[in-house]
């Protein structure tokens, strides 16, 4: 997020988009509700299917699915034909305007009614309200950025508050809403192929040297990105990539085209699985390491509005468990330890494994990361701090690009509409969108052990649009199955007016039911992403 | 009446929202979860997850001990074997087809010093930038 939670209900307009905030973040959902209805700002909703925020919106705009650049591109189109830019911002604070003008400039309401199906007139009528309103803040998650040209959707709203102005002031901004609880956090701290902490690339030499410096190591960093989470599972298949150690995940469940991933993991010559549970991809692996839940564990999560905070540990360690700290430090030892029992001898012991507490891990981070280099634990109890914090004396950063943006002034992003990379047809003519609930988490291994929330909810639905059920003479209850190019699913139909005429949706939170199963590898070229709101399948009654 | 040993102030392990949590503690149970007025993100506010969501700590299907694949069946290991294995194996693979046949899956779920660490291991002694995690999913 540019901005914070605190400030979200001094928007005069909300745009959320995207995200179903009352189910996957239902605590920020209360703040956008306060904006509504105790401050009286508008909220623009934009998502095919009525969900709760509907109830609390101005307009509802539901796009057929995929369209999102149509939509946004006719929005700027009518703001700029309309004379509700913020001219003087758009002078000073950014550039590349012109290049994006030309290219939006047969952008038409009409032409994006086309292409989305929602009337022009509420395309021209929510650009009248996000462009002239004094402060407006956009939201989204997974369902703008899930997609073949994710990337192309984040700018086409970036373009947006660029010719608005929406920076840098209170109720305004670009605001991601991070998924996991350190999602944030894993990315802040180099768990990605191309940046290692604070988004210092790779491909920058004077990074490399100052981490092998600090490091202490023989081995050289490469100077080329690593492939990601997606390309490691085709790269297992291709034969490249012999060894996954993976910590606290289950790719069985949460990656796409699910058989594929299988078919990797079953293939691949050593697999480490680090975790609490034996999960899906435990059961494949070589090695199953016994780590311990965030309740016995000390360190700092990142939220969704760059806040470091603190995790203390309440719990002592389970039976023979071991520190996820621990396991990695016990590893680091090993694997650099010159007596080790291998005959490796190209990496020499220099680097020190042996951390008196998890704060000074943070301290080593915190010296090679200006973001984060201000913090210590001291400063972070009790209330946390929003990184930029780049000195022992900087109080945080809660909104970002207020006087000038990070890269000095804020880029226009021309950009030409693009399909999904699999559009409904003859043979498979429902679109498939997954998401969340509100009582389930991720691939469910801690919500479905947790016996008040699988009371509520405790198994996995096929949400079919009522209408399309009658005329298959599908009730809830029933059984269908689903059927993309990928894999054949099966569950019991749940009938609801909330969603558009051929749409199905399907959650991941259920592995009896799991909709991953179904998803395609299309990802978008830039982020991986992969496009799991768009997927053609077939559905007929069992 | 019924009190705790303890509450302990922390970070919930659900979304990212960020929400702090008190979790009071009797022998070593999550007994109940409440969370401060005072909380930055969420000032008081937990949704059904982030009250209730805790038997999983408790689970009886907890991983108690490290495992290995012995003649294709998971078998109880000690940690010492455990972890001479993977560094054996990670130290053989790497030499014999590259340090980028290895791949690092870090955890949006784990800590930042964790995810640290982990990487600090790929790209610092395996000596590849093969690192990534659930971001996208």
């Amino acid at each position: 997020m540019t901005n914070s939670i605190a400030d979200i209900h001094l928007a005069d307009v909300l745009m959320i988009t995207g995200s179903n905030t009352t189910e996957a973040h239902p605590v920020i959902s209360l703040e956008m509700k306060k904006a509504v209805r105790q401050h009286g700002a508008k909220l623009i909703l934009v998502d095919p299917r009525e969900i709760e925020l509907a109830e609390f919106a101005t307009l509802h705009l539901r796009p057929r699915s995929g369209t999102d650049v149509a939509l946004y591109n006719a929005m700027a189109h009518a703001i700029l034909e309309n004379a509700w830019a913020n001219d003087e911002f758009i002078k000073t604070r950014t550039e590349n305007f012109d290049a994006f003008k030309e290219a939006i400039k047969d952008c038409t309401p009409q032409w994006a009614e086309d292409i989305t199906g929602i009337p022009s007139e509420m395309i021209v009528e929510a650009a009248h309200m996000y462009g002239q309103a004094r402060s407006a803040s956009i939201f989204w998650a997974m369902g703008i950025t899930q997609s073949s040209h994710g990337v192309d959707n984040v700018q086409s709203l970036a373009n947006l508050a660029l010719l608005t102005g929406n920076f840098g002031r209170p109720g305004t901004g670009l605001n991601p809403l991070r998924g996991q609880n350190n999602v944030q956090g894993a990315c802040d701290m180099g768990g990605l192929p191309n940046v290692i902490t604070g988004y210092q690339a790779v491909t920058d030499e004077a990074v490399r040297t100052k981490f092998e410096n600090a490091w202490g190591m023989s081995v050289k960093i490469p100077a080329k990105p690593g492939i990601t989470v997606t390309e490691l599972m085709q790269g297992v298949l291709d034969g490249r990539v012999k060894a996954l150690y993976i910590m606290g995940e289950n790719p069985m469940l949460s990656d796409p085209n699910t058989n594929h991933v299988a078919e990797a993991l079953n293939e691949i010559e050593f697999l480490v699985s680090q975790d609490i549970f034996l999960n899906e991809t435990g059961q494949m692996a070589h090695v199953v390491l016994p780590g311990v839940s965030f309740a016995e564990k000390e360190g700092t999560y990142t939220n969704t509005e760059r806040r470091v905070q603190l995790v203390r540990p309440a719990l002592p360690t389970h039976a023979d468990a071991k520190l996820d700290l621990d396991i990695i430090c016990d590893l680091g030892r090993r694997l650099t330890n010159s007596n080790g029992k291998t005959s490796d001898a190209v990496i020499h012991p220099v680097s020190d494994w042996n951390y008196k507490d998890a704060s000074a891990v943070w301290d080593e981070i915190a010296s090679l990361t200006p973001i984060v280099a201000g913090m210590s634990y001291q400063r972070l109890n009790p209330n946390g701090l929003q990184w930029p914090c780049p000195t022992a004396d900087h109080p945080g950063t809660p909104i970002l690009h207020k006087e000038k943006f990070t890269r000095g002034l804020g880029k226009f992003t021309p950009l030409v509409f693009r399909e999904p990379a699999e559009n409904p047809d003859e043979e498979y003519p429902f679109v498939l969108n997954t998401g969340r609930l509100l009582q389930h988490w991720h691939g469910g291994t801690l919500t479905r052990r947790s016996e008040g929330l699988d009371w509520v909810v405790p198994e996995g639905e096929i949400q079919i649009n009522d209408e399309d059920a009658q005329e298959m003479n599908v009730s809830s209850g029933d059984l269908i199955r689903v059927t993309s190019r990928r894999g054949v699913v099966t569950g019991k139909a749940k009938l609801t007016s909330k969603l558009p005429r051929r749409m199905i949706f399907m959650t991941f939170h259920f592995v009896e039911v799991p909709a991953n199963k179904l998803t395609g590898a299309a990802v978008d070229p830039i982020a991986k992403i992969p496009e799991y709101k768009v997927s053609a399948v077939k559905v007929e009654r069992v | 009446m019924i009190k705790e040993d303890k509450v302990v102030t922390t970070t919930c392990p659900y979304c990212g929202v960020g929400c702090m949590l008190n979790l009071h503690i009797k022998e070593n149970v999550v007994y109940k979860v409440t969370s401060p007025f005072d909380a930055p993100a969420n000032k008081g506010n937990l949704c059904v997850k982030g009250r209730f969501g805790y038997d999983f700590i408790h689970a009886k299907d907890r991983l108690t001990q490290p495992l290995m694949r012995k003649n294709n069946e998971l078998v109880p290991a000690t940690w010492d074997e455990a972890m001479n294995h993977v560094a054996e194996r990670l130290l053989e693979i790497r030499d014999k087809y590259g340090p980028d046949s290895i791949g690092f899956l870090v955890s949006a779920k784990c800590t930042n010093e964790e995810n640290y660490l982990l990487q600090k291991i790929a790209r610092g002694v395996i000596g590849t930038n093969n690192v990534d995690h659930c971001a996208r999913l």
